[in-house]
């Protein structure tokens, strides 16, 4: 995909709180579908930030936002709602609605789609309601349809905001610490849903993270936020100690990178990438294996 | 500084030491304060009557006893009123007070400047006005009766209820808000799914507690006229009829407790 051509595009996008603080300056991003970002940086880089702007949760001070045709910076309120409706948001803390079921929340998806009495109602289309069975069903809680979203574990919680972002028919995920509450082995497979998914549905996906190795292993490009600019943007094999240096300041990286097993990790990272291009499951075993 | 330096050694002390001897010099005024208070407090008093008091107390206890039963089969209906006055003024209020507590919620508020101020002026002059004198008001307005007492229980209630109503709301979780919004949902929606759920236990809480205490405040309405088994107190009291007076308290004690199991029960069963 030709640059330009992106699912979404942003341009010299920045954002200055009314703190002072100039958590985003200028960044340009193009990101085409399919295309599963990972988004590292240190605590304070913008990161959030990034991804708040985009779906306008936060109002950028400066450059514009394009998802698709259409300019998101420019719209109207109206409008706003029915981009937002193209764009998945997961994050860090899940963000459920606590008090209400998990079919309730992944019906929330829809909300865009559906009137205010329909939706108080819950009287939601047919259509809907099955296409929230079949996505509880491929993230694996089928029995938990009528359950409370706080009675769930930290990792089928994220799993049912997983649903509820797809349950939008997205054309982006917009993901935000996805796996920072939860332990390395959920940690893990909540990543490798997320990439299977986006590969499944040709969906991109912007995920902020802050474990270099996840991101590493899961994206198929990452990009390096300091201060709010863009200070990498390549493969995953790209990240040396030069680069994280560069990312997040002076550090003994060696052991992040593993310089001798520099070709093991590679080899999962091109999988990983590989995997995010083409349409088939990761290897679980293989993957776990490696790491 | 709590943390000095002794004789070569680190001593810490919760207070420096001009702070704890303006500690104990605020204590000392307050005693004085109060030591000063009671001077003034009991200048009227006539200690006779107060040496007395023990014996009235006893004399009055045993008219008291026993209480005159024959009496309650002309209590129910009154107290079924004060029953009624509660729980209608407490619905009546709870209608009026969301949409205050709503337009009071810093988040939820359609206007800062405008909305905000008005909702909140309006939770403070129904707050500041006890409902015995809403009562004495609104009976001279609509005459007695037990429209009155239902509305003055409401008005004293809007207040009540709009004000932990609009502070629950703004305690809420802003993050599941917000993800209600990223799914492009409309305000209103917003509303529904990212705000209600979150409050309903405590707007559930709010309003049986509120109708709890609103039991007891009927009790008392119908000593201005408004309706309720006051009505009857105030008659028995006039006539010194006080193993009449024996069976009110009980009986509004009975209905109290009864209120307070209610609303433990409910309060359990919405967290």
């Amino acid at each position: 995909m030709e640059a330009g051509n992106g699912v979404l595009r942003l341009e010299r996008l920045a954002k200055r709180y009314p703190t002072g603080d100039l958590a985003l300056d200028g960044v340009d991003l193009d990101i085409p579908a399919g295309q599963v970002l990972a988004l590292i940086g240190p605590s304070g880089a913008g990161k959030s930030t990034l991804i708040r702007c985009v779906n306008r949760l936060v109002e950028p001070t400066a450059g514009r936002v394009f998802l698709g045709e259409a300019e998101v910076t420019a719209l109207g309120k109206r409008e706003l709602r029915r981009a937002r409706r193209r764009m998945g948001m997961i994050f860090q803390e899940y963000a459920l609605v606590e008090r209400l079921t998990v079919m309730e929340n992944v019906l929330s998806g829809r909300l865009g789609y559906v009137g205010f009495w329909r939706s108080w109602l819950r009287r939601f289309p047919q259509a809907d309601v099955e296409h929230a069975l079949a996505l509880l069903g491929r993230v694996g809680l089928e029995a938990m349809v009528d359950k409370r979203a706080d009675a769930l574990s930290g990792g089928q919680r994220q799993r049912v905001g997983i649903a509820r972002a797809l349950a939008q028919n997205p054309d982006i995920l917009l993901v935000d610490e996805p796996t920072a509450s939860l332990d390395p082995k959920t940690s893990r497979q909540i990543m490798r849903l997320l990439v299977e998914l986006c590969v499944e549905r040709r969906l991109a996906a912007v995920i902020n993270i802050h474990d270099v190795q996840l991101a590493q292993m899961f994206a198929g490009r990452v990009v390096g936020l300091r201060a709010g600019r863009v200070v990498y943007d390549g493969p995953p094999e790209g990240l040396t100690a030069r680069t994280l240096t560069d990312i997040y300041g002076e550090e003994d990286w060696s052991k992040t990178i593993r310089p001798d097993e520099g070709e093991t990790l590679g080899e999962a990272a091109a999988a990983a990438h590989a995997a995010a291009l083409r349409p088939v499951r990761l290897d679980r075993d293989r993957v776990e294996g490696q790491v | 500084m709590p943390l000095a330096l002794e004789y070569d050694r680190h001593v810490w002390r919760k207070r420096a030491p001009r702070a704890r001897l303006a500690l104990w010099f605020g204590w000392l005024a307050l005693a004085a304060l109060t030591a000063w208070s009671w001077q003034v407090m009991t200048q009227d008093t006539i200690w006779s009557f107060v040496a007395d008091a023990p014996r009235q107390a006893r004399d009055i206890g045993a008219r008291m006893v026993p209480p005159r039963w024959e009496y309650a089969a002309r209590l129910w209906h009154p107290l079924w009123d004060t029953i009624n006055i509660a729980t209608l003024g407490t619905l009546l209020a709870i209608v009026f007070a969301v949409p205050v507590a709503f337009l009071a919620a810093r988040n939820t508020t359609p206007s800062l400047a405008l909305a905000r101020p008005v909702a909140l002026f309006v939770i403070v002059a129904s707050r500041s006005i006890n409902s015995l004198i809403w009562a004495l008001l609104l009976v001279s307005i609509l005459g007695p009766g037990l429209l009155a007492g239902i509305i003055a229980i409401a008005l004293r209630s809007i207040g009540f209820i709009a004000k932990l109503l609009y502070e629950a709301m703004e305690e809420i979780d802003e993050h599941q808000v917000e993800a209600v919004a990223a799914t492009g949902a409309g305000g209103a929606q917003v509303l529904a799914y990212g705000i209600v759920p979150q409050v309903m236990p405590a707007f559930a809480g709010i309003s049986i507690f509120r109708w709890d205490i609103n039991i007891r405040e009927s009790t008392i309405l119908g000593l201005v006229g408004a309706g309720g088994i006051g009505l009857q107190l105030e008659a028995s009291l006039n006539v010194l009829a006080w193993n009449q007076v024996s069976l009110i308290l009980l009986l509004i004690f009975g209905t109290v407790v009864a209120s307070e199991w209610v609303s433990a029960r409910v309060r359990r069963a919405i967290t």
